[in-house]
């Protein structure tokens, strides 16, 4: 028996904590974000030097994963060309829910200054996208900022919906 | 190759004042100036038919006809040294002549001299295959294909090369619209989700230059926090820069701006 008094309901004494299973799973879905890696173009060299030592993604708990089925959020870093969509389409959809889309770079965006025949304007007329990133090419601290404000934005969330898939149609 | 100009100056200069401004051509000199050229384009006339021969920057260039394509390129590999097809494709002239130039580049290792070989054929005439010759002639020739419309008998594998297979018209010609016709424009949203989603998904915006400040479906307001498709007040009071919301994040330390160092030296 201990001689000294133990407050255990104050400065973390007793090993619980009082939360709402809102807070909880989100909690953990914010703080493992698991990134698809969709480097399309120059951005995606962006994106791979935030994964990089220097950056360090794993930081922030988010990993690049090269399955779909693996990833919570698809970056898509770079332009969209029309030939490609169809497989991006895809892929988004062999993610499983929860999932979300980071548009990164104006190519992504906007289809940039590639106003050609061969590029989507826009990867949210094929996907539903939840952060746009603006930038040509952002640099490694605007993903992050980007990844830190999708952080708030899931955290935001309900943690258990109803499930309805998003779709874009 | 294009000539080198210096571009130190670009400031000082204006290079593009005059509207009229009329390109000059690049000067054509005889085929009998350079010595090599000259028993080279003798060996050839032996065989074939030349329509037309002049040296430019320093390339000996010789018209054909398609039919001959084949057999001067495989002459010109056995007989003459000219061992590498360096690049081969074509020149939309529809317009003007009714149809297309295609032309070989042809590098001698040996004599360190390169040819081009060109010849005209019509806008619904095919040419024959060098890919049994060269075998950079293959994709070359898959890529004049799909920019160009041009068929290659003998081909072994025709097929397009860069855009997708059910793709309409040929976007390297002059008649193709830069961004793209009706095809092009809804190819994707045809592809994946079908031609009657067009309505929902809506055609493609292509002007760069539209900004409509109160557009809260398109575009952010710097500075506020605007949700998606609602009316946007530019009076409203500006939404407070912040990683966390208010009263911080579960388990997770909150960034104190207050307490955080700004580095001066970039090359620390």
């Amino acid at each position: 028996m201990a001689q000294h008094q133990v407050n255990y309901l104050k400065d973390g004494g007793l090993p619980v904590a009082l939360t709402s299973i809102d807070k909880v799973v989100n909690w953990g879905r914010s703080n493992s974000i698991w990134a698809l890696t969709y480097g399309l173009a120059c951005c995606g060299i962006e994106m791979m030097a935030s994964g990089a030592s220097r950056y360090d993604f794993d930081r922030f708990g988010t990993i690049f994963r090269a399955s779909p089925r693996q990833a919570d959020v698809m970056i898509v870093a770079g332009t969209l060309t029309k030939k490609h969509a169809e497989f991006i389409r895809r892929l988004y959809d062999q993610m499983t829910e929860p999932k979300w889309v980071i548009s990164m770079g104006s190519c992504a965006n906007t289809g940039g200054m590639f106003n050609t025949y061969a590029t989507v304007q826009g990867v949210d007329r094929v996907i539903p996208v939840d952060l746009y990133l603006p930038g040509c090419a952002p640099r490694p601290e605007s993903l992050q900022y980007a990844v830190m404000l999708l952080q708030k934005k899931i955290r935001s969330e309900k943690a258990i919906k109803a499930q309805k898939p998003k779709r874009l149609m | 190759m294009r000539p080198y100009t210096p571009k130190d100056d670009v400031q000082k200069k204006s290079y593009y004042t005059d509207r009229y401004w009329v390109a000059p051509q690049v000067p054509k000199s005889d085929v009998s100036e350079d010595a090599v050229f000259a028993a080279d384009h003798a060996a050839l006339r032996a065989h074939f038919e030349i329509l037309e021969d002049y040296i430019q920057r320093g390339q000996m260039v010789i018209y054909i006809h398609p039919k001959d394509n084949y057999a001067v390129l495989e002459f010109l590999r056995d007989h003459c040294g000219y061992t590498q097809l360096s690049e081969l494709s074509a020149i939309d002239w529809i317009a003007q002549r009714g149809g297309f130039e295609v032309f070989y580049q042809m590098l001698s290792m040996t004599k360190k001299k390169r040819i081009r070989v060109k010849c005209f054929i019509g806008e619904h005439e095919a040419i024959n295959s060098v890919e049994k010759l060269f075998r950079s002639a293959d994709w070359s020739e898959r890529e004049m294909y799909d920019m160009f419309g041009i068929k290659v008998n003998n081909h072994p594998f025709m097929k397009r090369i860069l855009m997708p297979d059910d793709w309409e018209g040929f976007p390297l010609r002059k008649t193709y619209p830069l961004q793209g016709d009706e095809f092009a424009a809804w190819y994707e949203v045809d592809r994946i989700f079908g031609k009657e989603a067009r309505d929902i998904i809506g055609p493609e915006i292509r002007d760069t230059a539209r900004v409509d400040r109160y557009d809260t479906e398109r575009f952010a307001q710097l500075g506020h926090e605007v949700p998606k498709g609602s009316t946007f007040d530019p009076n409203q009071p500006k939404t407070p820069l912040a990683y966390q919301e208010e009263g911080g994040v579960f388990l997770i330390e909150g960034f104190d701006e207050t307490k955080s160092k700004i580095i001066s030296d970039r090359k620390r």
